[in-house]
């Protein structure tokens, strides 16, 4: 920093996401974009606008229907002196690539006695609701955050939105930047971006508090802050955690709050079991001492099914804000 | 001796150029990088074959696509037996391709001696009678080229030339391994030759192959990348995606099928519809060549075609050789009668289609070189293979850090 002042924008997440791309593009000549519906006005919502027309469809490359085989392209490319992003408009889709992104970019380095590594960035996004149902609708994370050798990052706010991605992008380790539709009108001032180094990201508290740890990553961060600024009213003081960074997963910005509060309430919007939800509440458990507990830690997710269409279900289905402050008042409650 | 070309491929001399092939360097790209000493070197080699006229047309259109033609001949173990036509290829370059297979047969060999002993427990796929695919590809490229293998990839590192203590040691699980003893033997790793890396799960580098070859196009460099894989993964969805963007971007690739007509026990006769795999590159708009790939001649000759082609920026191409693996899917067994086209019979009437036998004898019979010296060639390449192996044995083991620090790592260290 140059002590000159700084002067901050107002932008949304998703225009924050497009802001990421072009200080990519526009810095580094080594990173270029590949997947589907890039050159369409709708596959990325606002993403994306535009970014063809300024860089040129050699670096913004939409690609036939082959998740498994671009993925694996940009795999291919990163071990070759570039930095590609190969996007996949919904998780849902990116599936068809999990081999590539499971089995060869995360486990890359390793098997080949750490010689190489593929730095590839792989975003998937989240884009659900809206009637999609079940296979336009899935989050899902915590797959991908319970491998080894992968990255995981999933931005809550317009700044991470940019800066995660620039991190990720700019990481030698493969990455997988994972956003999210439903945060895209959130709106912030930020200052003029610059590279970020992936390595000193981590956990971060948003809003200090010590009646009770909001833990979340993602859509669900946004949840705990909106829950936390109700609840204040209530005079329930809520500290709110944003993950940001699942793989590897560092729990100890957790344990340290609820050593503190007594009272932990992670928030995920994927599923229950064996899910991020799950780790986040493990990580408390293993670190923090049964005494310091005033209440049962509680986690918030979707329920066990797979995600409806029609609009009465989608709305008993995601969880809201609501949702989030009624677990809060349980576990003061408890 | 054979006298045509129609023994070795199935197009026969109709095949042969109405056009002079062009060797130039400049017919690569007026912007090379910086390959140039290599690309010359390889244009040298190019020249000398070209002007026997033994590539066929470059052009996509020249060729129909019929989806019912099969392999027929190549495919039967009675047909291409004789010794190989050695066209105008020196004896330079013949000593070096028995080089190259004796090596590869014996380390293939003793690997599955050393399977026998007790003393390698890690899979091995044996490469013992496929050896003349990698030995006549490996003759157009240099090490900035980026070579991509699966699980049967010990013939494809030790073509390049890949270093013979380093693969013992690898399979060994040693630290001086080329994966550093985090791999095995099915994750190779040598870049100072060209070989980028293989792992097992069938089909998975083929895609990883597109995207070197992406990257290469970006650059605007002539290097290619080579795919490497089987009959088996063809079967495979990422094949048939890998083809489609390949042709769709015209990317500098050669897809290499080895097909032995096995996928692990079962014959490709139960698997799919046609023998012939080059139909699904066809299908895609990509040129092929389909060869005996016992004959490292016709090898040679066809994949000097479609890298040149690819290095121009004519696109990708698809060599498809036909072979057949005289050991076991994996380790040493022969598995006898382990499916179709596995007995007794059958394996003895492919090694008489012995690519190794094939090639020496007509090199005795031209007189590149004596049978003497044919022996002692073998005697000589056995002793350097068991010396590095022996060697092998003594190497270190990975250090329990290896565990964890190769998790993440950083290119710029």
């Amino acid at each position: 920093m140059d002590g000159s002042i700084i002067t901050a924008e107002a932008t949304n997440y998703g225009n924050a996401v497009r802001e990421g791309f072009r200080h990519l593009l526009a810095e580094h000549e080594d990173v270029f974009a590949i997947g589907q519906g890039l050159w369409s006005p709708w596959y990325v919502g606002s993403s994306m606008t535009d970014l063809d027309r300024e860089f040129g469809t050699e670096r913004i490359m939409d690609t036939p229907v082959s998740e498994n085989a671009c993925t694996g392209a940009a795999i291919g490319a990163s071990l070759f002196g570039y930095r590609p992003i190969v996007i996949h408009p919904r998780i849902d889709f990116m599936l068809l690539a999990t081999d590539q992104i499971v089995n060869q970019a995360s486990k890359w380095a390793h098997m080949l006695g750490g010689q190489v590594s593929p730095a590839v960035t792989i975003r998937g996004i989240v884009n659900r609701g809206g009637e999609q149902g079940a296979q336009h609708s899935q989050a899902l994370h915590s797959w991908y955050a319970h491998i080894p050798g992968l990255r995981v990052v999933m931005p809550a706010t317009p700044a991470d939105a940019r800066d995660l991605l620039i991190a990720s992008v700019l990481s030698d380790q493969p990455a997988l930047y994972i956003d999210n539709r439903w945060l895209y009108e959130r709106e912030a001032e930020l200052p003029p971006s610059r590279d970020v180094d992936l390595d000193k990201q981590g956990p971060q508290i948003l809003r200090a508090g010590e009646d009770i740890t909001l833990v979340g990553s993602g859509y669900a961060t946004w949840l705990c802050e909106q829950a936390a600024d109700i609840l204040a009213a209530d005079g329930i003081d809520c500290e709110v955690i944003d993950l940001r960074v699942l793989n590897p997963f560092d729990g100890a910005e957790i344990a340290h709050s609820v050593e503190r509060t007594g009272r932990l309430v992670a928030v995920d919007d994927g599923w229950s079991t064996c899910g991020l939800s799950a780790e986040i509440i493990a990580s408390a458990a293993e670190r923090v001492s049964p005494d310091a507990y005033k209440s049962r830690p509680s986690r918030i997710t979707l329920p066990d099914a797979p995600a409806p269409t029609s609009r009465v279900l989608e709305e008993a289905y995601y969880p809201t804000v609501e949702t989030v402050v009624e677990a809060v008042r349980a576990s003061v409650a408890d | 001796m054979s006298s045509d070309n129609k023994a070795r491929r199935e197009d026969g001399p109709s095949r042969r150029r109405a056009a002079p092939l062009d060797t130039s360097p400049a017919s690569i790209d007026p912007e090379l990088r910086h390959e140039i000493g290599d690309v010359r070197d390889l244009m040298g080699r190019l020249q000398n074959v070209a002007e026997a006229g033994f590539f066929g047309p470059a052009d996509a259109a020249d060729r129909s696509f019929d989806a019912n033609r099969r392999l027929d001949s190549l495919a039967d173990p009675l047909d291409h037996t004789e010794p190989l036509d050695l066209g105008v290829w020196t004896a330079e370059d013949t000593t070096k391709f028995l080089r190259m297979q004796l090596l590869i047969r014996s380390v293939e060999d003793r690997l599955g001696k050393m399977v026998e002993a007790g003393d390698i427990v890690c899979p091995v796929h044996l490469a013992i009678g496929q050896e003349a695919p990698p030995t006549g590809i490996s003759h157009w490229l240099t090490p900035n080229d980026r070579v991509f293998g699966a699980h049967r990839s010990h013939g494809h590192y030790l073509g390049l030339g890949g270093n013979v203590y380093q693969l013992f040691a690898e399979v060994l699980g040693r630290a001086d391994g080329c994966s550093r003893g985090m791999g095995g033997s099915m994750h190779l790793y040598s870049p100072e030759v060209g070989f980028q890396g293989s792992v097992p799960i069938v089909a998975a580098t083929v895609p990883v192959a597109v995207g070197a070859a992406l990257a290469a196009k970006k650059d605007g460099s002539p290097v290619v990348a080579v795919a490497y894989f089987g009959d088996g993964a063809v079967e495979e969805g990422g094949v048939h995606e890998s083809l489609n963007l390949a042709a769709q971007m015209k990317l500098p690739v050669l897809f290499v099928c080895e097909n032995n007509l096995y996928a692990s026990h079962m014959d490709i006769a139960q698997r799919q519809p046609n023998d012939r795999t080059a139909r699904i590159a066809e299908a895609h708009s990509v040129t092929t060549a389909v060869i005996d790939g016992n004959d490292v001649i016709a090898v040679a000759e066809a994949a000097g075609d479609l890298i040149h082609n690819a290095r121009c920026g004519n696109g990708p191409g698809y060599l498809e050789a036909v072979t057949y693996r005289w050991r076991g899917h994996v380790g040493p067994d022969e598995n006898i009668d382990v499916g179709l086209r596995r007995s007794p019979e059958e394996l003895a009437a492919w090694k008489q289609r012995d690519p190794v036998s094939r090639l020496q004898t007509a090199m005795i019979a031209r007189g590149d070189i004596s049978a003497d010296q044919a022996a002692g060639f073998t005697e000589e390449i056995s002793a350097e293979v068991a010396e590095a192996a022996t060697r092998a044995y003594d190497a270190p083991w990975p250090d329990q850090n290896a565990l964890l620090d190769y998790v993440y790592v950083n290119n710029r260290d």
